[in-house]
């Protein structure tokens, strides 16, 4: 996919070449790259909240609706059977970019926060009773905090949090401390989206395992920088969104065990999660059709595949050692801002820094920094336990992709220059 | 450059390093607080109204330069005014910071005049008005938290 042949960089030196990976090559794969903000080169480091799209997903969307367009696994014509196979097809990528034993480990959902819910609706109120408890971290996105805690209220049930060091690193005697009789479930970060800490997720599965308790790990922002395998990983659930790995919003992977799945009671009813349907009695569909009701986001499912195809073509272990050297290259010249204070400096971390300026409220900094075509996040991002544990009421959040350069750093920096002239 | 000099003026600026009647005032009798959660501004305001009068106001809490400046200028207009005249000045504050048609000439906002420059940064016209829809959440003696979501 990634073919030097017809780049018109071919003559040109390749300016940001890091170990044979050329990423003025890859930003000629997005085309929003090359747009101007207010006059500016967009600086596009928010690619935690969400990422950039390349041509190849773009025309795998305007191809789903020009040639394929059909509803799926019921029409007996040509147009359906296209459309089936391409659904189908971009299961089986899932499958494969992850790599679960089965296509029936492969749920379809809207997105990360969604593949959560049904977990904890349809495993969380089977198997989670009254006393239990269900242990998170304090470095969770809401979205990995509120469903659970819907649940222990409608069960009578406590939720636990294992605490992070000043680092942002996730404490794990404590997390063994937590574990008891009572633990139904683990629901883990894989990478915080604010912190960037990655979990040592294969450890917590294990200690979680050894006394039982079964482990959902939210990969929303791992998935991104580096390759998952949920074999070796060993969890029991895991969630990811498409939009977040360079694919269509609307679209997100619910990954179970299928012992576990399979004694799960589906999510919601509807359209295409059945066999027979009469007012007496409704036999569900298999898996993993038995938590698809209705039609599904056709043209997104179809599109992710796309995505996972372009990153596996780029290479997962390039991607993460880019990612690692543009981490380090900016975290250093971050550093040379003295009102600057790094949030999150965990040895383990992904290209995701959070920092606040002293004196300088964080969405003042994200109004200004905009005005030189630099979008970054400001906020809590999700994370309002995490803004409380820094004790700060929000940050800024610089995000880094494969697609992002060490001059967009600098521009970074310089931007941060001029925010903190501005404002003095 | 020029409308981010205009957003952060020196005295919104000023403002917000040194706000104004910053902290809690004991006698009063109509509190609300503030929350944008956008960006996590939040505000406690504290009002002492007696006779239909504000005899005095003040305010705590943390938050961008636009929303801490905004509440510190409002305190600063609404001492000694009438429940009614702050009113007044909170309809023709809206809409010297939003892209009203029949929007109202700076010259006649007195110091509420520097907060023109939000209009170009429609992300931020929440900032701006936190404050005076907390205000009125006081004088109505409502509460509840006001969000501006």
């Amino acid at each position: 996919m990634i073919t030097l042949v017809d780049s018109p960089m071919i003559n040109q030196p390749p300016t940001q070449s890091v170990n044979g990976f050329d990423v003025e090559r890859i930003r000629e794969d997005f085309p929003i790259l090359r747009q101007k903000v207010r006059g500016k080169p967009l600086v596009f480091l928010d690619s935690a909240a969400t990422s950039q799209k390349p041509q190849v997903v773009i025309e795998a969307l305007s191809h789903y609706y020009q040639a394929e367009n059909a509803n799926i696994h019921r029409g007996v014509y040509y147009l359906s059977e296209l459309a089936t196979n391409a659904y189908e097809g971009a299961r089986l990528k899932v499958k494969e970019a992850i790599n679960a034993n089965s296509i029936k480990e492969i749920v379809f959902v809207r997105g990360a926060t969604e593949g959560i819910n049904l977990v904890a609706s349809s495993y969380g109120r089977k198997n989670v009773k009254e006393g239990d408890e269900i242990v998170i971290s304090a470095m969770e996105h809401h979205s990995n905090i509120v469903p659970w805690q819907m649940l222990c209220e409608e069960a009578g049930a406590k939720l636990r949090v294992i605490p992070i060091n000043d680092e942002g690193e996730l404490i794990v005697d404590e997390f063994e401390k937590l574990l008891n009789k009572k633990t139904k479930l683990v629901a883990i970060v894989h990478t915080s989206n604010s912190l960037g800490t990655i979990n040592p997720i294969k450890r917590l599965v294990d200690i979680a395992h050894d006394r039982n308790v079964p482990v959902l790990v939210d990969g929303a922002q791992a998935l991104p920088h580096g390759k998952i395998d949920v074999k070796k990983l060993g969890c029991d659930f895991f969630v990811f969104s498409s939009h977040k790995v360079f694919g269509p919003t609307g679209v997100g992977v619910l990954y179970a065990k299928e012992a576990l799945l399979e004694k799960m009671a589906p999510y919601q009813g509807g359209g295409d999660m059945i066999k027979s349907v009469t007012f007496e009695k409704t036999l569900y569909n298999d898996l993993p059709y038995r938590f698809e009701a209705g039609t599904p986001n056709i043209a997104g499912v179809i599109g992710l595949g796309k995505a996972l195809d372009y990153v596996a073509g780029i290479g997962y272990e390039k991607i993460a050692a880019y990612e690692h050297e543009l981490l380090n290259y900016a975290t250093a010249a971050l550093s040379t801002i003295k009102p600057l204070r790094i949030i999150g400096t965990a040895k383990e971390k992904a290209a995701v820094i959070s920092f606040v300026i002293e004196g300088i409220h964080p969405h003042d900094v994200g109004t200004i920094l905009d005005r030189d075509g630099i979008a970054v996040r400001t906020g809590h991002h999700c994370t309002q336990p995490v803004m409380e544990r820094f004790n700060v009421p929000a940050t800024s959040r610089a995000s880094f992709a494969f697609y992002n350069t060490k001059a967009e750093a600098d521009f970074l920096v310089k931007g941060l220059h001029n925010v903190i002239n501005l404002m003095n | 450059m020029d409308e981010l000099r205009e957003l952060y003026q020196q005295v919104i600026l000023d403002h917000n390093k040194n706000p104004k009647n910053f902290g809690k005032i004991e006698r009063a009798n109509r509190t609300a607080e503030g929350y944008n959660p956008l960006c996590g501004d939040r505000i406690d305001l504290y009002l002492q109204v007696e006779d239909g009068v504000i005899k005095d106001i003040s305010f705590q809490g943390a938050g961008c330069a636009i929303s801490k400046a905004s509440t510190s200028v409002m305190t600063t207009m609404l001492k000694g005014k009438s429940t009614a005249e702050a009113e007044q000045l909170f309809k023709k504050f809206q809409k010297l910071i939003t892209n009203d048609p029949e929007a109202v000439d700076p010259n006649e906002m007195g110091k509420l005049a520097i907060f023109a420059g939000v209009r170009e940064f429609p992300l931020r016209v929440k900032c701006a008005g936190l404050a005076w829809h907390t205000m009125f959440a006081a004088l109505k003696n409502e509460h509840q938290a006001v969000s501006t979501e």
